[in-house]
């Protein structure tokens, strides 16, 4: 169970009320941009002729999340996955990791932090929509539970066989995200990556990370044995030296 | 003799203090004015020469350390004893230079020992800090004994002395640990490096190169120091390392080799992308050509040959590690990055330093004696 947002590409008209409606909520300056920066959490860009937002697609299996060594990224309980600035420690691994590019730097300041869509956590918590979908004036973008909107979504495309390509994006992408599109031309034409696996990021690291305390154990068993083999060896001619120059000697 | 070497040192020392200087420069301007302003980095391009030279190439050329203290005091092959203090000495000033690169790289370096405190397991990078932190105590300790030694301090020394086999097996294992994990650290990019380095087998071939540059970097030292301190070469020990050397590296090619075959990727080495050239070059001058060479037995017992073959392998070691971390992710990252002279001068500095911390070390505790303990070890 956890808060979704539904995009439908082919209902946005740009007019970037939900980028101005974000820039406030978050105090961030008011200007239009169109690539995605440490001043702007959500932009609308134009491509192929479809206007398509960019923002974080909150992962339910974040890779942020997983990769961070502090832990600063976290997937809450109601879906958002948010970053506390105090734990971070400017590695720039979630920058590195994440499969859709979305966490931004403050490079210009002396003590930066990585920005990005919190999926307006703190109003959720208050018991609000974030503020993109509650000032979209077309419901280009809608806001509820993941299972319902997914159920929306798959309306919409059975509904609309030609008027959609029969995908949407975040369901399965990455393990799925809570942020899910709909389109009528191929994701990539919108600059969505098509080659982010189905499966959650972390299981990629996971998989070696367990083995650690095997290497680890076996390795020092090993090495532990190899040793003892190897000192022994050395003690026995050692002694059989001194046997032959004790003999010798008599 | 001396007079025509005292014009070159001076010569090494203007350039060291040129170097030094515009890393100074380039300090203030990153800390002052932040990372934007002392590097190239971006948005799109997050990780640039610090982590991929620096820290990368760092942890792996600090590789001889852990290799040498195995093979001395693990396998007991005690004739090795006598190269073993200079390459452990290599190896801490390594990863302490490769600490000093973190602070400049991290965006809040004041902030380094959150890790300790802040855990997530789940996360390479995580397990990355702890296994260095605890690697460097564990060198540092291993190192201890020549400054023990020098202020003879003999209960202490006694101490290390006694703990020396479960030490140098902590420090084996930590550093397959995390010569391994800067490998694995890029598993989680499989959307976004280049199919020529992206493979599931990444921590394993970092492990293996690590071990082959490692050994590489013992023959480039010996060479290098016994010409700056005019010291006899351990030659005979020198070539049995690159026999050693030439396994490792067979090894590792034939894996690379297999692994580009498993996964389909040799198909695209018709394609004349910068990438192909990169991936070429770089096993050629890495593995293929030190292969070749080492194979003969002259190239192997001749010193300019052995020394020229240890070259080659760090340059391809280098190469290797700069494609997984920069070229190999341009491609996806849709800009192009290329460091800016703030960063270059102070890598340089970090690299420099490391030269004048070997040279006073050598000078003034005698790196290069052979510990008095194991009687015998040199004779």
């Amino acid at each position: 169970m956890s808060k979704s947002i539904l995009v439908d590409t082919t209902k946005c008209i740009g007019c970037m009320s939900c980028v101005a409606a974000c820039k406030e909520t978050n105090g961030l300056p008011q200007n239009e941009e169109t690539e995605l920066s440490a001043d702007s959490f959500n932009v609308v860009q134009s491509r192929a002729g479809v206007f398509v937002r960019r923002f974080c697609l909150h992962c339910q299996d974040p890779t942020c999340a997983s990769v961070c060594p502090v832990g600063a990224f976290m997937r809450t309980a109601a879906g958002p996955v948010v970053y506390d600035a105090d734990r971070c420690i400017g590695c720039r691994y979630c920058m590195m990791a994440c499969p859709f590019s979305i966490p931004r730097y403050e490079w210009k300041l002396a003590l930066p932090r990585v920005r990005k869509c919190t999926m307006c956590a703190p109003r959720q918590a208050q018991g609000l929509p974030p503020a993109c979908v509650e000032a979209c004036p077309v419901q280009a973008s809608i806001f509820g539970e993941r299972d319902e909107l997914l159920a929306v979504a798959e309306n919409r495309l059975r509904e609309n066989h030609t008027g959609y390509v029969q995908h949407i994006y975040g369901e399965h992408e990455a393990g799925g995200t809570s942020v899910l599109f709909l389109s009528a031309v191929p994701f990539e034409a919108l600059g969505f990556p098509a080659n982010v696996p189905q499966d959650p990021l972390p299981t990629f690291t996971y998989r070696v990370l367990s083995k650690i305390p095997t290497v680890v154990s076996a390795g020092a068993v090993l090495l532990g044995g190899i040793w003892w083999i190897t000192s022994r060896r050395a003690e026995v001619a050692e002694a059989e030296k001194n046997d032959l120059d004790k003999s010798g000697g008599e | 003799m001396d007079h025509n070497k005292l014009p070159k040192l001076t010569f090494w020392r203007a350039v060291l203090i040129l170097i030094l200087a515009s890393g100074l420069y380039s300090t203030v301007l990153r800390f002052t004015k932040g990372l934007g302003a002392a590097t190239a980095l971006s948005d799109r391009f997050p990780w640039g020469l610090w982590v991929g030279f620096d820290v990368l190439c760092g942890v792996g050329l600090a590789a001889g350390g852990f290799t040498l203290a195995a093979v001395v005091y693990i396998f007991h092959f005690e004739r090795f004893h006598a190269i073993v203090r200079p390459a452990i000495l290599t190896a801490f000033l390594g990863y302490g230079l490769v600490a000093v690169a973190l602070l400049f790289d991290l965006g809040r370096p004041y902030r380094i020992w959150h890790p300790l405190v802040m855990w997530n397991p789940r996360s390479v990078m995580f397990e990355v800090a702890w296994c260095v932190m605890l690697y460097l105590t564990v060198l540092a300790l291993e190192f201890s004994p020549v400054v023990l030694e020098r202020f003879r301090l003999t209960k202490p020394l006694k101490v290390i002395k006694a703990i020396t086999i479960p030490l140098v097996i902590v420090g084996v294992l930590l550093s397959t640990l995390h010569q391994s994990s800067l490998g694995s650290l890029y598993l989680i990019v499989p959307s976004k490096l280049h199919p020529y380095w992206y493979s599931p087998w990444l921590p394993v071939f970092f492990y293996v190169s690590a071990i082959g540059v490692g050994l590489a970097m013992v023959i480039f030292e010996s060479n290098l120091s016994a010409r700056a301190f005019k010291r006899e070469i351990e030659m005979p020990l020198l070539s049995q390392l690159g026999k050693v050397m030439l396994v490792i590296l067979g090894i590792y090619g034939l894996m690379r080799l297999l692994d580009l075959a498993s996964r389909g990727a040799l198909g695209l080495l018709r394609e004349p992308t910068t990438e192909t050239l990169l991936l070429i070059l770089e096993i050629a001058i890495g593995t293929a050509v030190p292969v070749v060479m080492l194979a003969f037995r002259q190239v192997r017992e001749n010193r300019e040959g052995l020394f020229a073959t240890a070259v080659l392998v760090i340059t391809g070691f280098l190469l290797n590690r700069l494609n997984v971390s920069v070229t190999g992710l341009e491609a996806s990252s849709g800009a192009h990055y290329f460091p800016r002279w703030t960063e270059v001068s102070v890598t340089l500095s970090l690299v420099g330093a490391g030269f004048l911390f070997f040279a006073l070390a050598v000078r003034y505790f005698g790196a290069f004696e052979s510990p008095p303990l194991p009687a015998g070890a040199r004779q």
